[in-house]
């Protein structure tokens, strides 16, 4: 990270131009709720920019101002004092009212929702899509899929400490607070990939607890749930069928689940569909094999503190878990 | 002839001094070091102590914005990172802001009101021990890697025994055990000062608005501290004898710790922000030479911005999924905060433009320098604060890079600026001898300069998403640049306070003579001599009026009466401040300092074992007993604290 002073120069600029990150920012509307936050934003800004700019306008004349005390006209200055206290008062109501309106808006029920139900632990998310129809619940981790153009009503609770639920482009926060259950409602607008983190501190962790979020069409969605709703694929290779062997006669098994296998731990996130995802260990990792081996190898060395220990294996085993678990599509 | 008896005159005056001077002394030697009561003495610890605490916090302030410099660092894990900041945001809050104010307060008051000491100077005393061995227990503590790690806000139940094992959080509750203890005994002393000892004719209406901003202050902590002593003790059973007021699963509930710790932390940023209004008061009516303008009207929004204070505590929780319609009231009452303080910062506008600008050799004297950046800074992060307030705003922000930003621009440009001012003006009191202004002017622009590189971008990089609390982050999300611009703002910081380092060190060996009353100041703590002799003043001063040193040539009027040879002080009806009765003060003595030690082993031992609660009690008992055993050689009018 060298900067030459060409790059410092437009720093101000760059500094200006939060277009360069969509996928996690409050600035970059892409569904109902963070357009709601957004509007205050916009409103503020228009109040509070202007009055900043006035006390400090108001106070270089102050300075500048020469003449002694004796020609001040007293009455005059106690006329202004009530018309800017009158101005406060007006500006806040007109804030406290537009506030208010927006939180009812973020408020109303949700229409026809989808259900999900996300769990935080230290230091991943837990996410089970929910139907009155069992057979049609799964579980997934670190990636929530949404449809575009509909409420999702997501239930927000924790498996252990406070956590934050938290992105940006989409929606304001709610915390995860261990023995209670919150709920907020999602109404994605854009389709595209956009990416949350944990708000709360939670721990040696909290950096590396990331969400990845796809909104999709309509027909998208319903496919990536179908998948979803499928059991896992069964090994292709030798190797990958070594993996497996491994997989659920060693430590693995007793913290992971994979549909459809002898594998049904459920101290770590759900693997039945890992390969399909785009990141390892809540965005710690970007998903390919390479990544995946070293994660595996030491997940203390990325993410020190990752309640996942470093299981002893020889390399030539570790790639044959890596093969099984990559073909996890 | 009257020659002779001007000589005579000063020959009295000369023995009456010399008499004041021999009933207040202390004792010499290092013994008169760990026995003083006076309040000055003690000031000056405080504040020399709460300086290193800031500087301390400071540096740890500079590691934690190496690390964030860039993406993916590697500069100290998450483990170090996380103890960086808890302990930065522990120290700056309970060790550095409110006890420096508090201890400023314990300097000027008692002159400012024409008191010849603080009210109840052993437990003053006491309460610098307290102060000194609670925050030498929490660095050394952090030096042996044992600091607190979940945060200055030790939410539950990441600060629980499950997830926050060993004693690394048990020290930091004792640490707030430690700081609270200490805060309320000053708290009580300055109400007792201004309620009892102002000087005769400084009605309710003449009290300069300083001590009124520390009265309010003063109250404010007694009725906030007792909030988060409840809420860390509980958190002090919970890990140590299995109590279960926060655990969940044993029908306690995590949300209590929050309530109980903002109903205290909400109030103790404003225990840090008035002291900074009532400062700001005083040099800006210093430099304009007029009294500040509305003076009714700034005691009342002080006093309106204390009661708020207790009314906005769920603005830290708006995420935390409370019902709305309640949410909305705490919206509006904390947007209500901007009424007083527009009211004030209108006051003091109109103060600087009707008045007539004393410079300082042509040039705007530093403190109010310091004055002036304070409008520039809180007044953005007031905005940025009415903008929190809103709760669909504030569920986006919330524990963002915003939230820092805006609190280090209320907390730095709203207090710490008016404080370095403060120690500009009053630092000629207190050590007779003028700080550079050269330099002061330097350090000003240096701070002023390096914050905002540092903290705007935050504003920036919370809006684009970035958490507070992560040791890293991923490159590519656009918030690289800003954390490097902040990175390198946070050392032209570190520049500009070594800079006010070497000015006070300069200063105190070669500065310039002060004289009585460098700056032309109108209050009672410029009557008396630069520094202040022990007993303060040689007669009781007596006023007129809110500014009793203007015009400045004015002969101030005293009040005779007091005993020369015995430590007598002035008690005046607390509306009106008519003489009341004669105080004996006490003598200097080495309790107060035994009675900290007691119960420094006390707390300290607490953490390691629930007897020690029982076991350190005796020492306490012992030299709390000796401490307030009556004293036969004092007069009857009482001499108890």
């Amino acid at each position: 990270m060298r900067f030459t002073a060409r790059q410092l120069l437009p720093g101000a600029a760059a500094l200006a131009c939060t277009a360069c990150n969509r996928v996690q920012s409050t600035l970059s509307w892409s569904g109902d709720q963070a357009a709601a936050s957004g509007s205050i934003w916009n409103l503020m800004l228009w109040i509070c920019v202007p009055v900043y700019v006035a006390v400090l306008v108001a106070l270089a004349l102050a300075m500048r101002r020469r003449e002694s005390a004796a020609d001040v006209d007293e009455r005059a200055v106690g006329r202004g004092f009530t018309a800017w206290l009158a101005l406060i008062v007006t500006l806040l109501s007109v804030l406290v009212v537009a506030s208010f309106a927006v939180d009812r808006r973020l408020n109303r029920p949700a229409v026809a929702p989808l259900h999900v139900r996300i769990t935080a632990r230290q230091w991943w998310w837990d996410i089970q899509y929910l139907d009155p129809d069992v057979s049609k619940r799964f579980s997934t981790a670190n990636e929530l899929h949404l449809p575009v153009d509909r409420d999702t009503r997501i239930e927000l609770a924790s498996a252990d400490v406070i956590h934050s639920f938290w992105v940006p482009s989409l929606s304001g926060k709610l915390d995860l607070i261990p023995g209670r259950t919150n709920a907020l409602t999602l109404t994605p607008r854009k389709v595209g990939w956009y990416r949350g983190q944990c708000a709360e501190f939670c721990g040696l962790q909290h950096a590396h607890m990331a969400l990845d979020v796809r909104v999709d069409d309509a027909a998208g969605f319903a496919a990536w749930r179908a998948h979803q709703l499928e059991a896992a694929n069964p090994p292709a290779t030798a190797s990958a069928t070594a993996g497996k062997r491994l997989f659920e006669s060693g430590a693995c098994a007793m913290c992971h689940a994979v549909a459809g296998t002898d594998a049904g731990g459920h101290n770590g996130p759900d693997l039945t569909h890992l390969a399909s995802r785009r990141t390892i260990a809540a965005g710690t990792y970007p998903m390919d094999r390479d990544h995946l081996d070293r994660w595996i190898a030491d997940p203390q060395r990325p993410k020190p503190g990752a309640l996942m220990p470093a299981v002893p294996l020889d390399p030539r085993d570790r790639g044959a878990i890596d093969d099984y678990l990559m073909g996890l599509r | 002839m009257s020659e002779t008896i001007d000589s005579i005159e000063a020959g009295q005056a000369q023995a009456r001094r010399d008499a004041l001077e021999r009933t207040w002394a202390d004792r010499p030697g290092f013994i008169g070091w760990l026995t003083t009561v006076d309040h000055k003495r003690v000031a000056h610890r405080y504040i020399a102590t709460a300086l290193v605490f800031f500087a301390l916090a400071g540096a740890l302030a500079l590691l934690m914005r190496i690390q964030l410099s860039r993406p993916e660092n590697h500069f100290m894990g998450p483990d170090r990172y996380n103890q960086l900041f808890s302990m930065h945001g522990s120290a700056m809050m309970f060790l550095f802001a409110v006890p420096i104010m508090e201890a400023v307060a314990v300097y000027v008051v008692p002159l400012m009101v024409g008191a010849r000491n603080i009210a109840f100077p052993r437990l003053n005393a006491f309460s610098y021990w307290v102060y000194l061995f609670g925050g030498v227990m929490i660095f050394v503590a952090f030096f042996l890697n044992i600091g607190p790690e979940a945060g200055w806000t030790a939410y539950v139940p990441l600060s629980s025994s499950d997830f926050s094992p060993g004693k690394r959080t048990d020290f930091w509750a004792q640490m707030i055990t430690f700081t609270e203890v200490a805060a309320l005994c000053v708290a009580v002393e300055i109400v007792a000062t201004v309620m009892a000892m102002r000087a005769p004719g400084m009605t309710l209406s003449r009290i300069p608005l300083y001590a009124w901003s520390m009265f309010v202050t003063s109250l404010m902590v007694i009725f906030a501290m007792p909030a988060v002593m409840l809420g860390s003790t509980f958190l002090i059973t919970d890990r140590l004898v299995g109590t279960q007021f926060y655990n969940a699963a044993e029908g306690g509930d995590a949300l209590l710790w929050q309530h109980l710790f903002w109903f205290f932390g909400h109030p103790e940023v404003y225990i840090i922000f008035i002291p900074a209004l009532g400062m700001i008061s005083e040099i800006v009516q210093t430099f304009s030479r007029r009294p500040v303008y509305g003076y009714t009207a700034m005691v009342l929004a002080l006093m309106a911005t204390g009661f708020l204070a207790f009314g906005l505590w769920v603005h830290h929780m708006f995420a935390t999924g409370l019902p709305p319609l309640g949410n909305s009231f705490y919206t509006a009452a904390s947007m209500m905060i901007a009424i007083p303080s527009g009211a004030q910062i209108y006051c003091w506008i109109a103060t600087l433009w009707s008045g007539r600008k004393a410079l300082v050799a042509g040039r705007i004297a530093t403190p109010l320098l310091f004055v002036l950046g304070f409008f520039a800074l809180f007044v953005l992060g007031g905005l940025t604060g009415v903008m929190l307030a809103s709760v669909p705003l504030d569920q986006q922000v919330h524990d963002s890079y915003f939230v820092v930003a805006h609190f280090h621009y209320v907390l730095i440009g709203g207090a710490v600026f008016p404080l370095m001012g403060a120690l500009y003006y009053w630092f000629p009191k207190m050590s007779g001898r003028m700080l550079s202004e050269r330099l002061g002017r330097w350090q000003f622009w240096l701070f002023f300069i390096g914050f905002n590189v540092t903290f705007f971008p935050m504003h920036i990089l919370g809006l684009m998403g970035m958490p507070r609390r992560v040791y890293t982050y991923p490159a590519g999300l656009g918030w690289d640049l800003p954390n490097l611009i902040a990175s390198i703002g946070s050392f032209v910081i570190a520049l500009s306070v070594l800079l006010f380092a070497i000015n006070v060190l300069r200063t105190l060996r070669s500065g310039k003579p002060a004289g009585d009353n460098p700056w032309g100041a109108p209050t009672l703590e410029w009557a008396t001599t630069s520094p202040p002799p022990p007993y303060n003043f040689e007669e009781a001063p007596a006023v007129r009026s809110r500014d009793p040193l203007w015009p400045l040539d004015t002969d101030l009027e005293v009040m005779t009466g007091l005993s020369k040879t015995k430590r007598e002080a002035l008690l005046t009806s607390s509306t009106d401040a008519l003489p009341a009765t004669r105080w004996a003060m006490p003598d200097p003595g080495i309790w107060p300092f035994l009675s900290a030690i007691a119960i420094t082993v006390m707390f300290v031992w607490s953490i390691f074992s629930p007897w020690g609660v029982v076991w350190g009690s005796i020492p306490i008992a012992i030299t709390l007993t000796v401490w307030f055993w009556p004293k036969r050689s004092q007069p009857s009018m009482g001499g108890g604290e």
